[in-house]
């Protein structure tokens, strides 16, 4: 008997004979026969290929050309072209996983490529609903390291000797802090979390805590021992509900384990950790008006001359560390000082002031393209994280300003893409690390709008307590509105200067201390594009409604538009006329210059200049 | 429950380790969805809700299905992670209930990445 040219062996496993692979055997005999290749082609079932997901399955021999996922419509075409014409069909082949195909390598991209994860260093990796994920990717060693082989003072000392500062917004030496809260005279101590993240499109704490819960639980079991509390509490903004809703398991399940609670790792050493909700108001992420509102009071903030260090919560001495200050503790605990200190800029062995170290998460938002969450060494240049990492502002667009540090940071301009991002670095341009926030503003970005919008929130979320914060901030707005109705003056920069001084010197806690620096850095660095609102009355971006002119262009109109007239009907003024497939036009001393009808033309007839 | 001591925690990584990090005999495959407030405003519920339908409609016993928090790249959500035993993780963005469906007969059952929804391969660096 002559041999067969090909064998085609189709997989009978159960996974493919549940999706029907014979009936493909059978489709593929009857074609075969009906080709006349029946003496040159058998079709024989095999056991099973063990690709049960790719079913039904067959193999041609002797090519050794694997087809899956076949269907019946699929097999005359099959059997003409590759037993027929000798041409295997690609549509139907399997692949295997090393010569396919071209995906980049997560280090080949730059969003990834330019993040070095430490506060972060679970994120995607560990299911946040699940304490033993956390203890596999080596969770709770920190804490069992400090437990059980370490003193206070030693923890302190180490933290202090890392560099690490606040992530929340002041960037206060953590050691520092945690040392003059231990030597504080009182009991109990507490220690706290600070989860309020007020900046609006800022998301680092809500994404740590969503995404790695335990390790800001870890850091505060560190942080206690250090400087000698049982009781924690963190304080979690009301719209953070999914946040919230990790922490309770992540604390339930840390208790049942006993890294919470009484004896921890049976060191005699106790610390637990409690929920208090905010009602989402900025200034509630300030120190003190945190603590006040913890303890169930208005959230107003006091005086800074009274350190919480030492009379915090209930009056005693209380530790408040940002959410991935907290994070970032076990990290440091477990790689230990010297990497850390590699990681930034500047020498922190003489002066816990003297260096950025470690890296800082940043939201990055606004006019950019990879919208997200990024974590960098400090020192890696604002046009690393704009362009590399966050690969440039869209749609090719022509990048204006970063602002960083929050609604109460600075406006840097394009000359100082280059700036390191580090605390003092910040600082001296005139903006600041804050926790983290930035956005990113392009060519169609009015600047004097921007900083009327920021100013906007910080004057919303004044508390009223103390009056340069309260009536400055509210004077400071309205100039910024009259500037962009086009009826400011030449004094009126000199007036927003100096009250943003006052406001800055006089107000009580740093809402006010900050609020003017949107204003004073727009001011630094984009003072001509006031001048130009004041002197010809014009926006450059077009923003700001009041300075355009709105036209209407007749050739558009009509032959793009057909005269459509929405316009006219959307005019709250009605002053815009026209007909039916004729140009229409604007009575310009009718026109209040709202922008419907810019908004509302699909044919870009109406024209701003 | 007793408390743990730091011979528990060695444990409990070496079981975890075992059950879902991919290693003999536990799972031929992992699928991580991304699920941050960004990935479930995005629709992540429906990826993990459709990827819970197929390994019942396939009856599939070695596929792990997990969550985890927010990958970082919010404006590319939904996201998630397809890891096959002995290959590098692959990162899908942007997901639709067609597409995830998709990467799961292509990828998680059939071994092949499916390239025009896949952003990467490999893991970010951890310090
Ligand atoms: C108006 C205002 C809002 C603040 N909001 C926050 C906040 O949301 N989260 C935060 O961690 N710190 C915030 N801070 C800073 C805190 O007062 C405090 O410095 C910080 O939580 C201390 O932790 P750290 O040293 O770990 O940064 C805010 C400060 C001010 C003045």
């Amino acid at each position: 008997m002559k041999p067969y040219r090909a064998n085609v062996m189709v997989c009978a496993g159960t996974g493919c004979v549940s999706n029907h692979s014979l009936e493909i055997k059978k489709a593929f005999e009857e074609e075969i026969q009906k080709r006349g290749l029946a003496d040159e082609v058998q079709v024989v079932t095999t056991g099973c290929n063990g690709f049960c997901g790719a079913g039904p399955i067959a193999v041609v021999q002797p090519d050794g050309i694997f087809y899956q996922l076949l269907k019946i419509k699929d097999i005359p075409y099959l059997v003409e072209e590759h037993l027929l014409k000798g041409r295997p069909v690609p549509r139907l082949m399997y692949v295997p996983p090393e010569e396919k195909i071209h995906i980049p390598k997560m280090n080949d991209i730059a969003f990834f490529k330019g993040q070095m994860l430490v506060a972060l260093r679970n994120r995607g990796m560990i299911d946040p609903e699940n304490i033993d994920d956390y203890i596999a990717r080596d969770g709770y060693r920190a804490s069992a390291k400090v437990l059980t082989t370490m003193t206070p003072d030693e923890v302190i000392q180490m933290i202090e000797a890392s560099g690490l500062r606040g992530r929340g917004g002041g960037g206060f030496p953590t050691g520092v802090k945690w040392e003059s809260c231990r030597k504080a005279k009182g009991e109990p101590r507490y220690v706290i979390c600070n989860a309020d993240e007020g900046d609006p499109g800022a998301f680092m704490d809500r994404s740590i805590i969503e995404g790695d819960p335990h390790s800001v639980l870890e850091g505060m079991v560190i942080g206690a021992f250090a400087v000698g509390s049982s009781e924690g509490y963190i304080y979690v903004r009301q719209e953070y509900p999914l946040a919230r809703e990790r922490l309770v398991i992540a604390i339930n399940q840390a208790r049942e384990y006993g890294l919470l609670g009484d004896d921890i790792f049976g060191t005699g050493f106790k610390f637990d950790v409690d929920i208090r909700r905010g009602a989402g108001a900025f200034v509630c992420g300030e120190s003190t008006a945190l603590m006040a509102s913890v303890e169930g009071r208005v959230g107003e903030p006091r005086a800074k001359y009274i350190h919480t260090v030492e009379h915090g919560l209930w009056n005693k001495p209380t530790c408040l560390n940002n959410v991935e200050t907290w994070a970032t503790i076990p990290a440091i605990i477990m790689r230990g000082v010297d990497w850390f200190t590699s990681i930034g800029t500047g020498d922190v062995s003489e002066n816990p002031w003297g260096g950025s170290k470690g890296t800082k998460v940043f939201s990055v938002a606004g006019k950019i393209n990879n919208t997200g969450l990024v974590e960098v060494p400090m020192g890696i240049t604002l046009r690393e994280i704009i362009f590399d990492v966050g690969g440039g502002v869209p749609k090719g667009k022509k990048f204006k300003a970063v602002q960083t540090g929050g609604p109460s940071g600075g406006f840097l301009a394009a000359e100082l893409l280059d700036l390191q991002v580090d605390y003092e670095q910040l600082t001296e341009a005139g903006s600041m690390m804050g926790s983290g926030g930035m956005v990113i503003m392009d060519e169609d970005n009015c600047m004097v709008d921007m900083a009327k919008y920021f100013l906007t929130f910080t004057q919303d979320e004044s508390c009223g307590k103390c009056a340069p914060c309260r009536e400055g901030t509210l004077r400071m707005l309205q100039i910024l509105q009259r500037i962009t109705d086009g009826k400011g003056t030449e004094e009126d920069l000199v007036l927003l200067e100096d009250l943003s001084h006052y406001v800055i010197d006089s107000s009580l806690c740093a809402l006010g201390g900050s609020a003017p620096n949107p204003v004073l850095t727009t001011l630094r660095y984009f003072r001509e594009e006031y001048e130009v609102h004041i002197r010809d009355k014009k926006c450059p971006a077009r923003v700001c409604r009041q300075l355009n002119v709105y036209t209407i262009d007749p050739n558009l109109c009509v032959t793009k538009g057909h005269g459509c007239g929405v316009c006219r009907a959307q005019c709250p003024e009605k002053a815009i006329v026209g007909e039916k497939n004729k140009a229409h036009s604007v009575i310009q001393d009718a026109c209040k210059k709202c922008g419907v009808c810019y908004d509302v033309c699909k044919f870009d007839a109406i024209q701003i200049s | 429950m007793p408390k743990l001591s730091i011979e528990d925690l060695e444990k409990i990584s070496e079981r975890v380790r075992r059950t879902t990090l991919l290693r003999e005999g536990a799972g031929r495959a992992k699928v991580t969805v991304h699920m941050g407030t960004c990935g479930i405003a995005a629709g992540s519920r429906k990826i993990i809700d459709t990827l819970l339908r197929l390994v019942e409609e396939q009856d599939v016993k070695d596929v792990i299905l997990t969550t985890s928090g927010c990958a970082g790249l919010c404006s590319r959500e939904p996201m998630a992670t397809v890891e096959l035993l002995q290959e590098a993780p692959v990162k899908y963005v942007d997901l639709t209930e067609d597409k995830i469906r998709r990467i799961f007969l292509e990828h998680v059952l059939g071994g092949r990445p499916v390239q025009e929804y896949a952003l990467a391969v490999g893991s970010e660096r951890t310090q």
